[in-house]
């Protein structure tokens, strides 16, 4: 898979400071449309380059395997992992309240009009461009699967997107399969 | 839309037990959600509650935000704030002990296999509901143009999605999608 020329080829960044790590998180909360791992993904790997692409993947996908909103969970170990148990709550903070302000905000709109036929028009259109944003950041997201003498990694990937995304196989079924599968294959390949 | 004392307190305890249930990301506790809120609980209508869902879609965010709006909803910005976290609370607390234990144990044989197995079932998952959203999304070939391009420029360029988003805002507006 060619390498997507986003900037992540350079050099890590030190560690953000807690401030600068609130400030980065509330622009995402701001502009993440259509879901936010895009965006964080985008703003800590390839603008900031805080983590590698490798290490991007690790958290995430233990935050994906927690319950909780995945990306909630994303911003409380990363903010932890800076800052300990105040960084955790400056991650919760800044990821949800700036969209917490704009929801009520428009929650006060509808309220007042009480019409989303506009609203649901809008997000038509919203909802196939984030579509193609998810699909550019799972494209992403699976290259380093693919690097230097990959073991099994990329083919329990394509079971997966198959299993969930084309056959529909209910995600708790697909998850208590797949993961402890996926895990013992690790366990062979590496030993 | 009353703030009392009462209807905090329901809001809490709803969305406290309804925390840790949404494994698989918050969009998995919509149709528990929807069932307590209209059905059980009465807090609003089935077309309310498809409306708040659509508000939340279109704002920037986390997609829990569909909690705020519920609880903004029953009992103003007191009962968004509330809602929110009680919902994020628990499963926030399990995400920092887990963080921690991983990180403590970063370099344990254990724990590099555990992650080796999770990443790529996290990739294909993430590429999973790629598809389902955009099979979901693309109900003509307008939709179906946005999502290729918004996926090329996504994975080629490092233009803003924004001006993207702003587009298919406008094409959905006018009612091209």
């Amino acid at each position: 898979m060619t390498e997507p020329p986003s900037g992540e080829g350079r050099a890590l960044n030190p560690r953000p400071s807690l401030p600068e790590l609130l400030l980065a998180l509330s622009y995402v909360s701001l502009t993440g449309f259509g879901g936010v791992l895009p965006f964080a993904r985008r703003m800590i790997v390839e603008q900031k380059r805080w983590m590698s692409a490798e290490e991007f993947n690790e958290v995430f996908s233990l935050c994906q395997f927690l319950p909780g909103p995945n990306i909630v969970n994303f911003s409380v170990v990363y903010g932890a992992r800076l800052g300990g148990p105040i960084g955790a709550v400056l991650g919760l903070i800044a990821i949800l309240a700036p969209a917490m302000v704009v929801v009520m905000i428009l929650g006060g709109v509808y309220m007042y009009f009480g019409d989303v036929a506009a609203l649901q028009r809008i997000l038509s259109g919203l909802a196939a461009a984030a579509a193609g944003l998810i699909v550019a950041v799972s494209a992403k997201m699976a290259v380093p699967l693919f690097r230097r003498g990959f073991g099994p990694a990329p083919f329990v990937a394509i079971a997966i997107f198959i299993a969930v995304g084309v056959l529909r196989v209910p995600l708790l079924w697909a998850l208590l399969v797949a993961t402890p599968a996926s895990i013992a294959l690790a366990w062979r390949w590496r030993t | 839309m009353k703030a009392g004392g009462g209807t905090l307190d329901a809001l809490v305890t709803h969305f406290l037990l309804l925390s840790l249930l949404a494994v698989g990301g918050g969009n998995a506790a919509i149709p528990e959600m929807h069932r307590q809120a209209v059905d059980v609980l009465g807090w609003m209508t089935d077309r309310q509650f498809a409306d708040l869902f659509a508000i939340a879609q279109v704002a920037p965010g986390p997609n829990i935000i569909i909690v705020t709006l519920i609880g903004f909803h029953v009992a103003g910005v007191a009962g968004g704030i509330v809602a929110t976290l009680a919902m994020c609370g628990p499963s926030c607390l399990l995400a920092f002990g887990m963080g921690h234990i991983w990180e403590r144990f970063r370099y344990a044989r254990w724990r590099v296999l555990i992650q080796a197995g999770l990443v790529p079932v996290s990739v294909g998952l993430i590429a999973a509901s790629a598809l389902i959203l955009a099979q979901a999304a693309d109900v003509n070939w307008v939709a179906f143009a946005l999502t290729m391009v918004m996926a090329v420029i996504g994975y080629f360029t490092r233009l803003h999605p924004l001006w993207v988003f702003a587009l298919a805002a406008i094409a959905g507006y006018v009612g091209l999608v």
